[in-house]
């Protein structure tokens, strides 16, 4: 197996993924609005400036993580729908293409919506980021992104040949992806200065996020074929 | 086993749980037939197809598939061989062009053999710009043999081809099989309707409890 069929395969992955979201405007109408609804919902019950501005980080990383499930549900229910993901596995397409260009896609959908959950916590808990913190945003949601879609990657695909599809991928990722949701949401504290966090401080956490995300690659690319195969 | 065997099965068995659903099977198929497979519900039909696909473990005996032991070399099996079940997998919200057009960029096929295929199959401009979910049955299937041709698989395997089509369809897909044989392929079709298959079948097996016996015999 040649690494430029691996990513041929990824890229042909990813950029399908990609069409048929901007397409059918399903994350755009409704799993967008469902993020931004999260987040109100979040502000109406912690109904205090002081203690939103001090969670506002957690707050953003869980409506990721529910917005996530979301993603990755509808990613691979477009694979599930006619039995794409069977064909493609019966076609002896390598599953380690098939898995980096699922990642590759959900890195791309999961930074849209964070860039749009980042600003939401802007605007409703009234964080202030300033140029340092942005960096150090944009770094974290990246990374972070990446080891999301990986893990998520792996198990939207079990969750499709597996039995009871939906409830089984909150059940599987969600505490999979505790390390990265407790490195994330450290790294934004830092960058959103809660409780007087540096934005130095952050930087620690980055770094885990990326040993993360590499480990979770590396273990998916390695594992998502056995165990999505019959 | 002749050079050109394409499927050579030897006491095949092949288990379902505890159930053998393929009991001793013996077939050889040659490369150019076109072979439909009779049998009742839960005789055996599918499962004789999808271990041809390297889809089943095979329990006892010997299966070789284009030379391949599908024990043990199940990928390059899977790299020659094309099944189409009941599902077309085809992607619905794209139309047909993108589904030809992804299938040829992810088993590296040219342009030029992405329209051949899209030609041979009968797939006009106007339908390979319409979303597969808005296809007929009949023009979905066709999709999804042109996928197969893209695929460049050389054995085709079938399950059910005709189902939920009207007649046209089946004349359609019948023809588009034939026409595939005269290119080289051979194909093996799972069916339960005797007339249509007598008439489209280079040969015909029938599958009883597990068991494989000519019911035809070769033309």
């Amino acid at each position: 197996m040649t690494m430029s069929r691996i990513i041929a395969v990824a890229r042909a992955v990813a950029s399908k993924d990609l069409r048929i979201e901007w397409r059918s405007r399903v994350m755009t109408n409704q799993v967008l609005p469902f993020a931004a609804i999260v987040m109100v919902l979040f502000a109406f019950a912690l109904d205090n400036d002081g203690i939103l501005q001090r969670v506002a980080p957690g707050l953003v990383w869980m409506a990721t993580l529910f917005t996530s499930l979301v993603v990755v549900q509808r990613s691979f229910a477009v694979e599930a729908a006619d039995s794409a993901i069977d064909a493609l596995r019966l076609a002896g397409v390598p599953a380690q293409g098939v898995y980096l260009g699922k990642v590759a896609a959900l890195v791309v959908q999961l930074v849209v919506f964070e860039a749009v959950l980042a600003v939401l916590a802007l605007i409703l808990y009234r964080v202030n980021v300033d140029v340092h913190g942005a960096v150090l945003l944009v770094t974290t949601c990246i990374l972070a992104s990446l080891g999301i879609a990986a893990l998520a990657a792996v198990y939207g695909g079990l969750s499709v040949v597996g039995r009871g599809r939906e409830t089984l991928l909150p059940l599987l990722l969600l505490p999979a992806v505790a390390p990265v949701l407790i490195g994330a949401t450290r790294a934004t504290e830092s960058a959103f200065g809660s409780d007087g966090a540096r934005v130095v401080e952050g930087w620690p956490w980055v770094g885990l996020l990326a040993v993360f995300g590499a480990i979770f690659l590396f273990g998916g690319t390695l594992g998502f074929g056995p165990l999505t195969d019959e | 086993m002749k050079e050109t065997s394409v499927v050579d099965l030897h006491d095949a068995v092949v288990l379902l749980g505890s159930f053998p659903a393929l009991a001793e099977a013996t077939l050889t198929i040659e490369r150019g037939e076109l072979v439909v497979v009779h049998g009742a519900n839960g005789a055996g039909k599918t499962t004789l197809l999808r271990l041809c696909a390297g889809l089943l473990p095979l329990a006892r005996g010997s299966a070789r598939v284009m030379g391949h032991d599908v024990s043990i070399d199940r990928a390059a099996v899977r790299a020659s061989v094309g099944f189409l079940g009941h599902a077309n997998g085809l992607y619905l919200d794209l139309s047909a062009g993108e589904n030809l057009a992804f299938w040829g960029d992810v088993v590296g096929a040219s342009r030029q053999e992405v329209d051949a295929a899209a030609t041979r199959m009968g797939l006009t401009d106007r339908l390979l710009a319409t979303p597969v979910s808005r296809l007929s049955a009949g023009q979905k299937r066709r999709t999804a043999l042109a996928v197969m041709a893209v695929r460049r698989a050389t054995l085709w395997l079938l399950d059910e081809p005709h189902a939920g089509l009207d007649a046209t369809g089946r004349d359609e897909i019948d023809a588009l099989l034939r026409d595939a044989v005269a290119a080289g392929a051979t194909v093996i079709v799972a069916s339960h309707e005797l007339e249509r298959s007598a008439a489209l079948a280079t040969r015909r097996i029938e599958v009883v409890g597990g068991r494989i016996s000519e019911a035809g015999g070769r033309p």
